[in-house]
């Protein structure tokens, strides 16, 4: 079990310094998913004020860091292409403090590039895997359908027409969101509560605007150590808390659908870095669907089993609400490429050091980012400060 | 008809042979620990229950596929070419007596959300399928 005294001294020795996307997103078919990989980088690392050369740690999820790397021409000294789906990059963030305090780097770069909507050679999925053998057979295949079945068992659990409120009040508020986002695939386009009901159903009980967009992306993150973070151009972001875990991956073998790991990774991120739910000013939650913002900000302990319909009532995560929940318009309106998780950590440290433009929150001094990846099957939980 | 897209059909692995053996011959076969008499789906080369036993910890027993309904969606984007004919079909995770969950799709009703009930007896229904898999899907009792 993680050991949570000796996690509360790494509490703030790694800080993030940079964080970019890649230069355009939503539909990029001119674009590679490396060539967005590498721009983020370099966009990432520009906002640190860092040089590739400074890069020592090379982090990254859906490709191997050996393409990544070679792709960048980097030499790096530390590597973790830790895949758990769209949560990986949140994990890599533990990751990479824990290895800069052990002494192993100094510079740790995180990256994403993928061409969900556009990509010439879409990832295989393993044909050998339990999942391919025992559920894509019945057209039991990617995330729609298994997470519209926890939907389903959520409602059944806790009330169909309230949980049905509650999808529509996080589809329409995290659209608000992204209307101030300009760099958000749904910027210049509105949604209404009937829009949402009138949309068409993708896999009942999700509406098309249940689920998240599928788009050309990518993103890093710099992160190095507290003292060299001293360096960094344009300020940086403690990492004060962390954790990690999964208990599946077939969407069948999930021991209760209506609760995920968060319910570990949530306190334990929180316990490490000494903060409580009422001092964080930001919450960014994976939000792959509507349902998934829910079952994760109960598992976070936000709010009860069962009241998370409640929690989100009344546009409480909209702009000028007083929970601000995925100010960047979420993974639902501003982009997903199909591993969502580091765009979290860059809106977060963007809200940190006061960078979010028209929709930065006021006095934001801690946050809290939230992945999970596969079908509810993995999640990385961390918490960052204004340094 | 040889032009529509295949569906995706099971690599079976060796300790699993027996499961998608039994489903040819209308027979359900799962895994139970020896020791604490725990079934398991998905078939493993341990019993989670027992892991220290090793294979030695797994025997094989017949069940009735008597079943009820855990939870459905009903598909009307096809996730594959494959089942794109079969829109809007319905996907389940099913609970058989002795307690395992086993995803499946629910055959002999209209796809409809009213005519699905969470907790509804559900039996055993073999597809099969020329030179493929037989699967195993349910109807309502």
């Amino acid at each position: 079990m993680p050991n949570i005294n000796k996690l509360k001294n790494l509490s703030g020795q790694a800080h993030i310094v940079g964080v970019g996307e890649s230069n355009k997103l939503g539909k990029v078919p001119e674009k590679s998913p490396l060539a967005h990989h590498a721009e983020a980088a370099v966009n990432a690392l520009n906002d640190a004020g860092f040089e590739l050369s400074d890069v020592d740690a090379l982090f990254t999820a859906g490709w191997s860091t050996l393409d990544v790397a070679e792709y960048l021409g980097i030499q790096p000294r530390y590597t973790d292409s830790t895949s758990v789906g769209g949560s990986s990059f949140v994990i890599h963030v533990a990751h990479a403090l824990a290895a800069i305090e052990a002494g192993y780097c100094e510079v740790a770069l995180i990256t994403h590039g993928q061409s969900g909507r556009s990509d010439r050679a879409p990832i295989p999925r393993n044909p050998g895997a339990p999942m391919a053998q025992y559920e894509s057979p019945y057209g039991i295949m990617g995330p729609p359908i298994s997470y519209a079945m926890a939907a389903r068992r959520y409602m059944h659990e806790y009330g169909e027409d309230r949980t049905r409120q509650a999808m529509a009040e996080v589809a329409v508020s995290t659209r608000k969101w992204a209307n101030m986002n300009p760099m958000a695939y749904f910027y210049d386009v509105p949604a209404t509560f009937d829009d949402y009901h009138n949309s068409r159903w993708v896999a009942w009980p999700f509406h098309l605007l249940d689920c998240c967009l599928v788009t050309d992306a990518g993103a890093a993150v710099v992160i190095t150590s507290k003292e060299r973070a001293k360096d960094a151009k344009n300020g940086s972001v403690a990492v004060l808390g962390a954790g990690e875990g999964h208990d599946h991956s077939m969407i069948s073998q999930m021991p209760d659908l209506t609760s995920a790991f968060g319910r570990h990774t949530g306190p334990q991120a929180m316990e490490m870095a000494g903060v409580t739910h009422a001092d964080l000013d930001l919450a960014m939650i994976y939000d792959s669907f509507t349902y998934t913002v829910l079952v994760t900000l109960e598992n976070l302990g936000f709010c009860g089993a069962g009241e998370a319909p409640d929690f989100v009532a009344d546009q409480r995560t909209a702009p000028g609400g007083d929970f601000p929940l995925n100010t960047n318009g979420g993974g639902l309106s501003y982009t997903h490429p199909g591993m969502y998780g580091i765009f979290t950590l860059v809106e977060a440290a963007r809200q940190l050091r006061g960078h979010a433009g028209d929709r930065q929150l006021d006095n934001c001094e801690l946050a809290l980012a939230h992945g999970t990846g596969g079908l509810l099957s993995s999640t990385g939980t961390v918490v960052l400060g204004r340094a | 008809m040889s032009s529509l897209p295949q569906k995706p059909q099971p690599i079976v692995q060796p300790e699993s042979e027996k499961y998608w053996d039994g489903l040819k011959n209308e027979e359900i076969w799962l895994q139970r620990s020896k020791k604490t008499g725990e079934f398991q789906f998905f078939p493993r080369g341990i019993s989670i229950y027992d892991p220290s036993a090793g294979e030695a910890g797994v025997e094989w027993v017949k069940v009735s596929g008597q079943a009820t309904l855990f939870t459905f969606a009903i598909v009307h984007a096809a996730p594959h070419q494959g089942f794109v004919g079969d829109l809007p079909y319905i996907t389940a995770l099913v609970e058989l007596e002795e307690g395992v969950k086993i995803p499946t799709n629910i055959v002999g009703i209209e796809p409809e959300p009213e005519n699905l009930e969470i907790g509804m007896g559900l039996l055993p229904v073999f597809e099969h399928h020329d030179g493929e898999a037989t699967l195993l899907k349910f109807r309502p009792a």
